[in-house]
């Protein structure tokens, strides 16, 4: 039974990220593995290797697209070529949500391939969430909208991060991907609470959890995927958990990427925080 | 905050002083963005600012060993910058990050001199190898399909991930040693720690430079794979004439007008070209 109404497909357990370095060993030994998310835009190519690994994984595995390009919080106007791209992977995938960024990166048409925080003011809250409207209805498959790391704060917010992704949801009515590394990179580089973020953003629209690892500098703590999770994120992690219930997970790791073995060993960890919150649920 | 991000970093890796307008860049950041107990507002725009060079800086040195090696590792860097600044990313995806580099070397040549055309030959070789990776393949043509038009009217497409290269130097060889080179440098450095940073990278040993030779390549994949084929003089033109629009009786008679060999049996020849062409799938129909 779905833990709330953005999350029906809570059977899908513990997800990681399809990445290069890994095809051989997946396409060879066929782990088991509860689902793949793929990164939408390493896949939006008109032919090659890659679609040739994907529809190799498809034929064996659930996956869900996972984009980093649609800069929903862009005040420019979606790119329509853009959604047609993902639509054409949408409906080879059969994805059956898939996720994108609460921030922008592009403008007027050139990319920073970055995910730039937004100021959080109702005027961007509306326009977010009116992208998302018109992404969801022109892809035809629920959004989860994600929330970003960031580094900067702007003068011109009108309120916290987190009432800000709830406003933009609720206008959106879509889900959440709730990124709890994201939460809490944020929280040590902007001084807030990081449960004060996750006890206040609308629960029931959590239909994805990210967990990753992070780097900390002198001054700052940058969003690196480059680690095994670390222990606040865990800790972070077991309360996402108690809050919004059995969610599908994903566990992101984009550099120096270790064997399979070892990122999928590090992913399934968080298992034990769901199992651990089911029994005392029960209990 | 787009302007910031976009403009390049000083000789060493910072944020630039001043806003593109003259005036001071930590007046300009304090504007709109919140400084914290440990970083002010300038550093805070400066993460961003430095985090989209060192992003894109990495994706072109790792899309151009070839060219990397003949203008050298820091002018390479420079090189890229001013491209960059020049022709920022058009695109969603960090795989055409170099599709303007041909433009940006002939016009401003400067940034690869002495070695201009052998440069320009090496950016148009790597760049073809991207479009051979993922470019789409349109059905194929079989030799059948192909034989059942008369060559006078018979137009024959080639695939869109195929290209064809008429260089001045030797670069395909040159970039299987320069690739040789990588690879053997990183297993000797395996146990070491991982740099991210391509200028904090070691000295590598020097591969000849090509030679100056006409060298006809076509860069296409196989099975997925990426491959780079010579041809013969008359060969690449009969294909170039193709890819231009003419039919297959013009492409040929084309390419032998020009050909200064006499003791080959052309029919034979072309048939067989054509035979080998076809298996490896290099014929579609025209795009209209």
């Amino acid at each position: 039974m779905p833990a709330n109404a953005f999350n029906n497909f809570n059977d899908y357990g513990i997800g990681i990220g399809l990445r290069v370095p890994h095809y051989r060993h997946i396409l060879e030994k066929k782990p088991v593995v509860d689902w793949f998310e793929i990164i939408s835009e390493n896949f939006m190519v008109d032919g090659g290797r890659p679609l040739q690994v994907l529809d190799q994984i498809l034929e064996q595995y659930r996956v869900v697209q996972h984009g980093v390009a649609m800069y929903l919080g862009s005040a420019d106007r979606l790119s329509r070529d853009h959604l047609k791209k993902v639509k054409r992977l949408v409906k080879r995938t059969n994805t059956p949500w898939l996720s994108d960024h609460l921030c922008w990166g592009s403008v007027d048409g050139r990319y920073t391939h970055d995910l730039l925080p937004m100021p959080y003011t109702f005027a961007a809250a509306k326009t977010t969430a009116a992208n998302i409207r018109e992404a969801s209805d022109y892809l035809e498959v629920p959004i989860c909208v994600e929330n970003v790391s960031s580094y900067a704060e702007f003068h011109a917010s009108e309120m916290t991060e987190w009432e800000f992704l709830s406003e933009v949801v609720e206008r959106a009515n879509c889900g959440i991907l709730l990124d709890v590394n994201n939460i809490y990179v944020s929280s040590q580089n902007h001084n807030f609470d990081p449960y004060d973020y996750l006890n206040n953003v609308p629960h029931y629209r959590v239909g994805q959890i990210h967990i990753a690892g992070h780097s900390k500098f002198e001054k700052y703590i940058l969003d690196t995927h480059d680690h095994p999770v670390l222990d606040p994120v865990w800790k972070l992690y077991a309360h996402a958990i108690k809050l919004v219930g059995r969610t599908a997970t994903l566990l992101e790791w984009d550099d120096r990427i270790p064997t399979f073995a070892e990122v999928h060993r590090e992913a399934l960890k968080a298992n034990q925080f769901v199992e651990d919150q089911f029994q005392t649920a029960a209990a | 905050m787009a302007s910031a991000v976009f403009r390049p970093l000083t000789a060493r890796d910072r944020m630039q002083p001043r806003w593109s307008d003259g005036r001071s860049a930590r007046t300009v950041a304090n504007e709109f963005i919140k400084p914290n107990d440990r970083l002010s507002s300038f550093e805070r725009l400066e993460i961003y600012n430095r985090v989209y060079w060192f992003r894109v800086l990495d994706c072109l040195y790792d899309d151009y060993p070839g060219l990397r090696a003949i203008v050298g590792e820091k002018k390479f860097l420079r090189l890229a910058t001013a491209y960059l600044a020049k022709y920022p990313s058009v695109s969603f995806t960090l795989r055409n990050l170099g599709q303007r580099l041909e433009q940006f070397l002939r016009e401003e040549p400067s940034w690869t001199a002495p070695n201009e055309i052998l440069a320009l030959d090496m950016a148009r070789f790597e760049w073809a190898q991207v479009i051979a990776f993922d470019n789409a393949e349109r059905p194929r043509l079989t030799m059948d399909e192909i034989s059942d038009t008369p060559p006078g009217r018979l137009r024959i497409g080639l695939q869109p991930y195929l290209s064809l290269l008429e260089l001045n130097y030797a670069v395909d060889r040159f970039l299987l040693a320069i690739k040789k080179r990588e690879a053997d440098t990183l297993r000797d450095e395996a146990s070491n720690t991982f740099e991210s940073m391509p200028h904090l990278q070691r000295r590598k040993r020097p591969v000849r430079r090509p030679k100056q030779e006409q060298v006809r390549l076509v860069v296409h994949r196989h099975d997925n794979l990426l491959y780079y084929k010579r041809l013969e003089p008359e060969a690449f033109a009969i294909l170039r004439g193709l890819q231009q629009g003419k039919s297959v009786e013009k492409a040929c008679a084309a390419a032998l007008a020009n050909s200064k060999r006499r003791d080959v049996d052309w029919v034979s020849q072309i048939q067989e070209w054509f035979h080998d062409w076809s298996a490896l799938g290099w014929f579609c129909s025209r795009a209209r």
